[in-house]
């Protein structure tokens, strides 16, 4: 249940603006992959090409191709929304749904689409999500209360529930901790290094020590100033880029003598 | 494919998201149609009147202009007078409940301003007509007895109150309101540096509101005005009940020939009307929508350049 | 320089200032001379009944005088325009309450008596010479008439809202936003000659009357406003939801359906119902639309029809021979309007606060 993903001489521009410039890289399935760099370099936005959730932001487009186990995201004719089925994502601040219970939120994608399934299977497929985001014991009790009660920690967690509730292959984390404090952050990296057992996961981190934690591969990424397009400095296994890296700017970055 | 120019993926359309995108499309449209709908009936409805001939127009008129021109006059005058009063009030309303009141009773007091636009304007004509009226009159009396030489205060006086002055102060309670709701909230969009920076500076409350706070607001100010004139330019029933009209232009407050209002007019001489005179009291309707789209127009165009001086959104 | 500065230990940073709770002695002493003179006015016999509200008014502007003067010798002219715009701001707000509670005074005390009488719900007009006849026609035509108008308003007005926020890009977007700006501004009595005008052409008739007209004058109204509300409630429905349902691949028109609008409903229903409680009072265009008559009409389609704040003007416009029985009847159809607008609005206020989802519990 993961695929490989494999991007080529990609550009993402908003309008006239080029946002980031010519990267190629390829994400082996069942890893964690880090992206890092500094703000505004468009490592988010690379992120989110990787299910065409740029296209969300007016003007937003890219060029070049994404393979997921060899189909061209942006190849023609290809529905973005059956592209995010596949491939799900967590976001900076957790987002659940206010209108909805905790089980609903995790049912969320399942519901949406107007699927019908008995309450058999969705019990199933609640308790199946929860256990797998590690919330099933913390909120089994109140499966029917809203979503907003719980804890940032454990809405972060609600949402990646409801991100594998939908079975995707691939999980894309933007930032997934910076809004939580330092335990509920410990939790979804627990959880990140067991759902890589089934997921290829993509994380972008601003958090040097949690990319050398939980990625084995990390990739950074670099913009020579304002106004110039973000690029792919380097892409190696994360031991070799925290330790020996071969880009003298990546080192600077990794060893916090960046600026 | 370093080509400018985007790629365009053709996806599959789902059949759900045409049917919904469709939908919504069709109801915004049908406001473009409805608006066509009533400027193309009023204007149809009004041609008769503006090419009838000097004899068959009500009010002995001699050309259609003749006609609506008292009308106009009488509009613009009474909404002035009714804009002169409310505008330093809700201004004063607005500061009170923005910067003055303490912040847990302030919700409570902008509740009781708002329970004022809850009033049918009918009822404020009936309050008008029956309460006002009467008590004011006795001021008028003694206004145009020693301020006689004032030329607005001249004339002779009206013994029931029911003039243009208790019309003009109707309408002014009647759109104190909507000015004070916006005035409200532009007053506390306000910066808070700009205030921090005005007291730190030794300004006492007052001196605050006036580096910081009005200058910020003077572009919302006048947009207020710009949408209380608005409703007291169309007000019907209010001033079709207070008024006691008169076939004049005149700017005489406190008399009891007073020149009447487009829609007060149309409301008390609908029922009567036939044949041209129906086609009249539309043109001078589509005259009024008019006179209400200019000012609402010039109120959108402040609004929007202050838009572009925040830099807010 | 002032009397607090004559002490031993003076501390440069204090000036003369008032002594505490003496603006609100000085407030009700203002109140208190000119209730005075006013009783005095009545005792003498100049008016009939004392004047209450001229009391309030003429004290609260001596104590604006005052307090000017009192501060500007003991506090300093800076000081003392403070507390002038002070004590300025606050009579505004008093004078702003006054036709507020006058009114409301008035139409109780006139329409409450009336009001409760057993014939007020219960009859029509019809046939009704004395003093008896209610408002069962009037109420059965608002009724018919406003539900008319909100099936007509809501369904367009939150269908074009949608297609703002979440579709609306380009000319026509523009070009929709503009005019709903301009139909914001149509005065309600040309809405009701445009609907009197489009029937009279549609059935050849120019005597045409019926309440449907009259919804439609009244949709003519309503339309922009709740175009206005549901704008602004589903642009405050966070983006981050709508990523969240994109990134579950759920489609656009699903996640509009499923997430955000009931995400925004409380405000939409709040909008919504505040629509209804000022469109529930519009008496001109129903007059020109709808006609009036005395009898119960259920049929929206074709003759006329009454509604309660038509009824108010006509019991008070057209009065028979004996005035008072119209007058009556006339307030106490105020006072139920009045109660009717209300109860709407605290609606609306309750709708928001009971069913806004943010809440844990």
């Amino acid at each position: 249940m993961s695929k490989r993903i494999e991007v080529n001489d990609l550009n993402v521009y908003y309008g006239k603006f080029k946002a980031v410039e010519d990267v190629s890289l390829t994400i082996e399935p069942r890893t964690v992959t880090a992206f890092i760099g500094p703000s505004g370099c468009g490592k988010s936005t690379f992120l989110r090409t990787l299910n065409r959730m740029h296209e969300v932001i007016p003007g937003a487009y890219v060029e070049g191709e994404v393979l997921i186990d060899g189909n061209d995201l942006y190849g023609p004719g290809v529905d973005p929304v059956l592209v995010r089925r596949q491939v799900g994502m967590v976001f900076q601040r957790p987002n659940p749904f206010p209108t909805m219970s905790i089980r609903d939120n995790v049912l969320a994608g399942a519901k949406l689409n107007n699927r019908r399934m008995s309450k058999g299977d969705a019990d199933a497929l609640v308790e199946k999500s929860l256990q797998g985001a590690n919330l099933w014991n913390e909120v089994k009790d109140r499966l029917n209360l809203p979503g907003s009660g719980l804890s940032g920690g454990q809405q972060q967690r609600l949402c990646i529930a409801r991100a594998i509730a939908v079975s995707p292959e691939v999980i894309l984390m933007d930032e997934p901790c910076s809004a939580l404090d330092p335990i509920s952050t410990l939790a979804i990296e627990d959880l990140i290094e067991e759902l890589k057992r089934d997921y290829t996961i993509v994380i972008v981190t601003h958090n040097m020590q949690q990319a050398s934690r939980v990625s084995d591969r990390t990739a950074f990424f670099n913009i020579a100033g304002t106004g110039k397009p973000g690029k792919l400095i380097e892409y190696d296994d994360t031991n070799t880029i925290f330790s020996k890296p071969s880009v003298q700017a990546t080192e600077d970055y990794v060893s916090g003598k960046f600026g | 494919m370093s080509t400018g120019t985007p790629r365009v993926i053709k996806a599959r359309v789902r059949l759900g998201d045409r049917v919904f995108s469709t939908s919504t499309i069709t109801a915004g449209s049908i406001i473009v149609a409805i608006l066509a709908a009533v400027a193309i009936f009023l204007i149809a409805q009004s041609i008769p009147a503006l090419v009838a001939k000097a004899g068959t127009l009500p009010n002995a008129a001699s050309s259609f202009w003749d006609y609506v021109g008292p009308l106009a006059f009488g509009t613009v005058w009474a909404a002035f007078l009714a804009l002169l009063m409310a505008t330093p009030l809700s201004i004063g309303i607005a500061l009170f409940i923005s910067h003055y009141a303490p912040r847990r009773i302030a919700q409570v007091l902008g509740y009781i301003i708002d329970l004022l636009a809850a009033v049918p304007s009918v009822i404020f004509g009936l309050w008008g007509v029956s309460v006002l009226a009467p008590a004011v009159q006795p001021f008028y009396v003694w206004l145009n007895t020693s301020l006689h030489w004032f030329p607005l205060f001249g004339g002779d006086v009206s013994g029931t109150g029911r003039t243009i002055l208790t019309v003009a102060i109707v309408l002014a309670v009647m759109v104190l309101p909507i000015m004070t709701a916006v005035c409200r909230e532009i007053f506390l969009q306000t910066p808070r540096l700009h205030e921090e920076a005005a007291l730190a500076l030794g300004a006492t409350r007052w001196e605050m509101i006036q580096m910081a706070v009005l200058p910020f607001a003077r572009p919302g100010i006048v947009s207020a005005a710009m949408l209380g004139l608005g409703r007291a330019l169309g007000e019907t029933l209010a001033v079709a009940i207070v008024l006691s009209p008169a076939l004049v232009v005149s700017f005489f407050l406190l008399t009891s020939q007073n020149p009447s209002t487009i829609a007060a007019n149309i409301a008390l001489q609908f029922s009567e009307a036939s044949g041209v005179g129906v086609n009249a009291l539309i043109a001078s309707g589509l005259v009024l929508f008019v006179i209400t789209f200019i000012i609402n127009a010039i109120a959108r165009a402040v609004v929007n350049r202050r838009r572009a001086f925040s830099g807010a959104n | 320089m002032t009397a607090v500065a004559s002490g031993r230990m003076v501390n440069s940073l204090t000036t003369g200032r008032l002594p505490r709770g003496s603006v609100w002695m000085l407030l009700i002493g203002s109140w208190v001379l000119l209730g005075l003179v006013f009783l005095f006015v009545q005792l003498s016999g100049a008016t009939k009944s004392f004047n209450l509200v001229g009391a309030i008014f003429l004290g609260t502007v001596l104590f604006d005088v005052l307090i000017f003067v009192i501060s500007l010798l003991v506090e300093g002219v800076r000081k003392a325009k403070d507390r002038l715009v002070t004590s300025l701001v606050a009579t505004a707000f008093i004078v702003a309450l006054l036709p507020l509670v006058s009114l409301l005074w008035t139409v109780v005390q006139h329409g409450l008596g009336r009001m409760i009488q057993p014939s007020f719900f219960s009859m029509s007009m019809r046939n009704v010479l004395d003093g008896s006849g209610g408002v069962v026609h009037a109420l059965y035509g608002t009724l018919e008439i406003t539900l008319a108008t909100t099936i007509i308003s809501v369904p367009i007005g939150l269908m074009t809202a949608i297609y703002l926020v979440e579709y609306g890009r380009g000319p026509l977007a523009r070009a929709i936003t503009f005019l709903v700006d301009v139909m914001t501004g149509i005065p309600s009595i040309v809405a009701g000659l445009f609907a009197f005008a489009l029937f009279a052409l549609l059935t050849g008739n120019p005597g045409f009357r019926s309440g449907f007209a009259g919804a439609v004058a009244l949709s003519v109204l309503m339309i922009p406003v709740i175009v206005r509300s549901s704008e602004e409630m589903l642009k405050l429905v966070a983006n981050e939801l709508r990523e969240a349902a994109f990134a579950l691949g759920v489609p656009k028109w699903l996640t509009v359906l499923k997430v955000v609008l009931p995400t925004a409903l409380p405000g939409i229903m709040t909008g919504i119902t505040l629509a209804i409680a000022r469109v529930i009072g519009e008496t001109a265009p129903l007059l020109i639309a709808s006609g009036y008559s005395d009898s119960v009409n259920f049929d929206l389609f074709s003759n006329r029809m009454m509604s309660l704040p038509v009824f108010v003007y006509t019991q008070y416009a057209n009065q028979g021979s004996i005035a008072e029985f119209f007058t009556a009847r006339s307030w106490a159809a105020a006072l139920t309007l009045i109660l009717i607008v209300m109860l709407l609005n605290l609606a609306a206020r309750l709708v928001a606060r009971i069913f806004s989802p943010k809440l844990g519990r």
